[in-house]
């Protein structure tokens, strides 16, 4: 499904990504750990299309599609969907307002007629029940004004709605208690589906006692420098990133 | 989000710097000498056949005109006017004056109709079943038609070309003409009372809550004339009005000038709803041609809670000079300025408003959504005052500038003066600047990146939007998103 290969990647003179490969099948959940400043979030934003990094070497294929020549939008459209750190706010226009524009888009692009209202409203109230996202919340503008709990619950909600191919967490467990990392763990896990991957950024072992993965990658200056399975992480746990970290030094 | 949809697809069609209003009517005009003196001040007043207190009124104009210098305090930049190669007079020779729809000259309804006014009584505007609007057409210097005359009549509102008030209802225009904008409030207006050739008069008689919106549209055709457009509304005791104003004009290389007065009395418990979309042409990528929009609008709540609100969507002109006031004089009466000021391009915009308490109880209220992109400069300039008689006065102010792109400018200018010690005045300003997180957030949602700015800006401007009557507010909608054209990227 997902595959990176010899990935080299840039913001300004700094280089962030060096040389990183992973693969990531069809209904796998892999887990990325490592320290910070290894590069997962830069990893997060390039194969999503963020402008300001840039791709020196190596490719980011898609089920075989390079999703590098596509912009922002189009990648997308292709099934790749990031749920944000630090979710952004959009003053004055309506959540409602946001999914609508954001499912049509993905309706337009996949050849597909937009959606009825009464369909859409059905699809966003069922989604929203399921996170407790309540109808207040679908009116206000998106985010503004949000807890950092309801803001990864719109997050999830909006990665129910639009069914990416290829759905990547960054650091989505950051201030959550532990009742909301509930709530977003379960959401996510529900949509855990044989045709559809994951990418999970984390810092910390937590976050994979609710969403189990299949595989745990760790990164260390800009590559993956170690691939195991879920005791991985719990290695980790107890160990923590300093042979990682010393080995760079 | 259709009509987000909608604005794309519109932008999508045009092509880069295209005005969609640009075209020239091809019709034969009379057209007074160029320059400006005493002759041609009377051959305007004898054109319509004004009576000899007017005609004196304007050489009075005049010839204080000639001791005034122009403004130079506001932030605009421009190459000095010749005011003597400008005409002052242009008509469509074929129709010398109002008729009825069924005389009017058919290049002129297709005008109109391409333009998409409706000067027919069965259509209305923006497709909006539900509601009638009744137009006035000024075309240059005349107006052209006005319909649902009589249907108005019936409610006993008077809604008519100045120039036919002059006539029919002289003693309305001699107490109130100049009453709120005196002649020798500035050097536009000073002008403007010299030479005003037409605009809309209405008038709503006690009690009465006018049936439909009214509305003027104006348009320039000719090259190298100025339009000094003169509009005069009073909403006598107890009535209300809503009233809107759109304009444009031809894709011209050299610069037109368009100083209009617009003058609101309302009295006793009246209100007054003003709204204008203005899309006068903006000039060239390059910023050559343009209308220079020097405007002077000004509301007088004159009876006790009255109340007159000020809209206006502005997105065109070269230049904007345009502060739409209300002067506070009634005890507990109220003003209102809702904003959304767009300058790409070249553009220069500084606009903003003046509310005046001069009554107890007065309070005011001044939204202002400035938003910059391409090269060009947008200033708000507001001032607030509170008279020394102005007890328990009130002023609420927000003013957020949003910035696209890295070579424009936002520009913030209060002046605030309170003279009594009971007057509470608040100001809120922001100035924010799209950015790339947000843009990026919604292109990772699938929008386009023109998708994402139309989405951002809506945002922006909603408060504003909200005020408008609904079937403008649609269309204020696709103008702003096709005035913001070609900022992104």
């Amino acid at each position: 499904m997902l595959e990176i290969k010899n990935l080299h990647a840039s913001i300004g003179d700094k280089k962030i990504l060096d040389g990183l490969t992973l693969t990531v099948k069809k209904g796998e959940v892999a887990a990325i750990m490592g320290p910070n400043g290894s590069g997962k979030s830069t990893l997060s934003y390039v194969i999503s299309g963020r402008e300001d990094y840039t791709v020196t070497q190596g490719e980011v294929l898609l089920d075989g599609v390079n999703l590098l020549d596509m912009d922002a939008s189009e990648r997308a459209n292709a099934g790749v969907f990031l749920a944000f750190q630090y979710p952004l706010e959009i003053p004055g226009v309506a959540t409602m307002t946001f999914l609508k524009a954001a499912m049509n888009a993905h309706a337009r692009a996949n050849g597909q007629s937009e959606l009825q209202t009464p369909d859409f409203m059905r699809r966003v109230r069922e989604a929203a029940q399921k996170l407790g996202v309540s109808q207040d919340m679908l009116k206000r503008p998106l985010n503004v004004g949000f807890s950092g709990g309801e803001k990864k619950r719109m997050e999830i909600l909006q990665m129910a709605l639009l069914q990416p191919k290829l759905g990547i967490l960054d650091e989505t467990d950051s201030g959550l208690d532990i009742d909301a990392l509930r709530v977003v763990s379960e959401g996510v896990n529900a949509l855990r589906a044989p045709d559809r991957a994951f990418l999970v950024i984390t810092h910390y072992q937590r976050l994979l006692d609710y969403i189990k993965p299949d595989t745990v990658h760790v990164m260390a200056r800009g590559r993956i420098v170690k691939t195991g399975g879920p005791e991985l992480a719990l290695e980790l746990e107890k160990s923590g990133y300093k042979d990682y970290v010393g080995e760079a030094a | 989000m259709a009509a987000v949809q909608e604005t794309v697809d519109r932008v999508k069609a045009i092509d880069v710097d295209a005005y969609k209003y640009g075209f020239v009517t091809d019709i034969e005009s009379e057209l007074a000498p160029k320059g400006l003196n005493e002759d041609i001040v009377r051959f305007i007043s004898a054109r319509k056949n004004e009576p000899e207190w007017l005609t004196q009124w304007r050489l009075d104009a005049y010839r204080r005109w000639l001791t005034m210098r122009e403004p130079t305090w506001a932030r605009v930049h421009y190459k000095p006017i010749d005011f003597q190669d400008l005409h002052y007079y242009a008509a469509p020779k074929s129709t010398p004056g109002p008729k009825s729809l069924d005389e009017v000259d058919p290049e002129l309804l297709r005008t109109y109709e391409k333009l998409g006014i409706p000067l027919r009584e069965q259509e209305l505007l923006a497709g909006v079943q539900t509601s009638k609007v009744a137009v006035d057409a000024v075309f240059d210097s005349v107006s052209v038609a006005t319909t649902f005359k009589a249907e108005l009549a019936k409610a006993g509102v008077i809604f008519c070309p100045i120039s036919e008030a002059v006539h029919s209802h002289p003693e309305l225009v001699q107490k109130y003409l100049g009453s709120v904008v005196p002649v020798t409030d500035n050097f536009y207006a000073t002008l403007n009372s010299a030479v005003f050739s037409d605009g809309s008069f209405v008038y709503i008689p006690p009690g009465v809550r006018c049936p439909m919106e009214l509305s003027t549209y104006f348009r320039i055709n000719e090259k190298k004339t100025g339009q000094f457009e003169r509009t005069l509304i009073i909403a006598d005791k107890g009535s209300y009005v809503s009233y809107l104003e759109g304009c444009t004009a031809p894709q011209r290389d050299e610069n037109q000038l368009h100083a209009a007065v617009v003058e609101l009395i309302a009295l006793d418990d009246a209100e007054i709803k003003y709204s204008t979309v203005q899309n006068w042409y903006p000039g060239d990528a390059e910023g050559r041609g343009g209308i220079y929009n020097f405007v002077t609008k000004r509301g007088d709540c004159r009876g006790p809670r009255s109340k007159i609100s000020w809209t206006q969507v502005e997105t065109g002109s070269a230049i904007t000079w345009k502060y739409p006031s209300c002067i506070l004089r009634g005890d507990e009466s109220r003003g209102e300025f809702y904003s959304i000021a767009i300058s790409n391009g070249y553009q220069q915009v500084d606009s903003g408003t003046k509310m005046i308490h001069l009554g107890k109880n007065t309070t005011s209220r001044i939204i202002s959504k400035g938003i910059s992109a391409g090269r060009s400069n947008n200033t708000y300039r507001g001032q607030v005052s509170a008279h020394r008689k102005a007890s328990g006065a009130r002023n609420f102010t927000n003013c957020d500038s949003l910035l696209i792109g890295h070579d424009c400018g936002a520009h913030t200018v209060p002046y605030i003066e309170s003279k009594n010690a009971t007057a509470v005045f608040e100001h809120e300003a922001t100035t924010s600047k799209i950015s790339e997180d947000q843009l990026f957030y919604c292109m990772q949602r699938g929008l386009s990146a023109e998708e994402a700015t139309a989405l951002i800006v809506n945002g922006f401007v909603r408060d504003v939007l909200q005020q408008l009557p609904m079937e403008f507010a649609v269309e204020a909608q696709k103008l702003i998103s096709i005035s913001l054209e070609g900022s992104v990227g």
